[in-house]
């Protein structure tokens, strides 16, 4: 319908790294993290950050993946056939169309989180589109132990999205929204998202604020991942990746309840933290994709092998 | 690698746990399981690690509550065919 706002859509994005070019040589390797609502590709030229773009999944896995390699190569002449090793990841991680490896979401946030957040994380929480996922992490960045839950969306983004839509509210100024209470109401049911859903119709009706309903989601949510967490135990430090780390009002919750803080979202690494490279938490998935694909295409010798440089 | 397979919903919390450090690989848990629930293979979380590891089957992740069920009857229930099957205590039922 034109015209009609729809508060779930979150803005897509991209980003290139002005400082590389890429036809000057290196190991041209791609990640592409194809989740259930948003799809991330990031490209490394000799592991370091190039590009990025993420996207809205549609209905098809495969053209998502292709979409979101195109955001990402955006006036730079790549093609797929200029990348040394492609690795997918996410969800629909088998249907990248030029992918070389496909493997799961939980070595590549793992990965993705070491790279991003430095060493020194141990726990990382990755809260995607329709699961939440908990990993222990190395130095590293290998896994030590991880708990997925995909089999219901209440913590997930998703949910997130229709509250964004029932109470006209962008979703991406639902976090800073649901602060903005002087003490936190009980939340709402956090075992299923419908049921939550009905209740803050419940909610808006006996008078309460938008505010206030959303305060009540987002803690619910907060526990509901919590609970999580606590099955697996959480070490310090503590990292947020996915969509919900760019949500205040869930992370500021979650690490309350944890008693700890959680890491700031900018670079460890000092180089990218002083150039201003935009630290998107979104794509650390598939930047840990890539980081594999990097590794994978040096263990098998196909680096400079079968490139069509201009 | 302690690998949690399963979910956790407005019933309840059911994870089956691989410990992918203690797990040789050998199957003996896969062929002991009356439901067909469990396979080895490459280990897909680590990708850099060579060698067959245990896990619940991808597509039978979300009904281990189900599956599981025949081993664990309310009365006098027995050991758990996949546990006592691993000689390396590697496999664990967390309900």
């Amino acid at each position: 319908m034109p015209g009609k706002p729809e508060f779930w859509r979150w803005p897509e994005s991209r980003w290139r790294n002005p400082e590389i070019d890429w036809t000057k040589g290196g190991v041209i390797t791609c990640g592409i993290d194809v989740g259930s609502i948003s799809t991330e590709c990031v490209i490394m030229i000799d592991g370091e950050l190039y590009s990025y773009g993420s996207v809205r999944t549609g209905s098809g896995s495969s053209d998502s993946a292709v979409k979101a390699f195109h955001k990402a190569a955006l006036h730079t002449g790549l093609t797929p056939e200029n990348i040394d090793f492609t690795v997918g990841t996410g969800y629909g991680r088998v249907n990248v169309p030029f992918g070389n490896r496909a493997i799961t979401e939980i070595a590549c946030h793992a990965r993705g989180a070491n790279w991003m957040y430095g060493p020194r994380v141990r726990t990382v929480l990755d809260m995607g589109g329709q699961d939440c996922k908990v990993i222990k992490i190395d130095e590293k960045g290998k896994v030590i132990a991880f708990l997925m839950n995909d089999k219901c969306a209440a913590g997930t983004g998703r949910g997130m999205e229709v509250f964004a839509d029932l109470l006209l509210i962008p979703v991406q100024e639902v976090g800073e929204t649901s602060l903005k209470v002087e003490e936190d109401p009980p939340p709402v049911n956090s075992t299923c998202v419908v049921f939550a859903k009905s209740e803050a119709t419940k909610l808006l009706r006996a008078g309460w604020t938008k505010e206030k309903v959303l305060a009540a989601y987002c803690s619910s949510m907060a526990q509901r991942v919590v609970s999580l967490i606590e099955r697996i135990g959480v070490e310090e430090d503590f990292a947020v990746t996915g969509g919900i780390a760019k949500n205040r009002g869930v992370v500021k919750r979650v690490t309350k309840k944890l008693g700890i803080e959680a890491c700031d979202t900018k670079w460890h690494d000092e180089k990218y933290a002083s150039k201003g490279f935009p630290f998107d938490t979104q794509i650390a998935g598939a930047a840990g994709a890539a980081l594999f694909a990097k590794t994978l295409a040096e263990k098998e010798g196909r680096t400079n092998e079968g490139k069509l440089r201009i | 690698m302690k690998a949690n397979y399963g979910y956790k919903d407005g019933s309840g919390d059911f994870f089956i746990t691989v410990d992918t450090d203690l797990c040789s690989g050998c199957g003996a848990c896969a062929s002991a399981c009356p439901a067909g629930l469990l396979v080895v293979g490459e280990d897909e979380n680590d990708p850099l690690n060579d060698n067959p590891v245990c896990a619940v089957r991808n597509e039978r992740r979300r009904g281990i509550r189900y599956a599981c069920a025949a081993c664990k009857p309310l009365r006098n229930r027995l050991a758990l065919p996949c546990e006592t099957a691993c000689k390396r205590d590697a496999i664990t039922h967390e309900w």
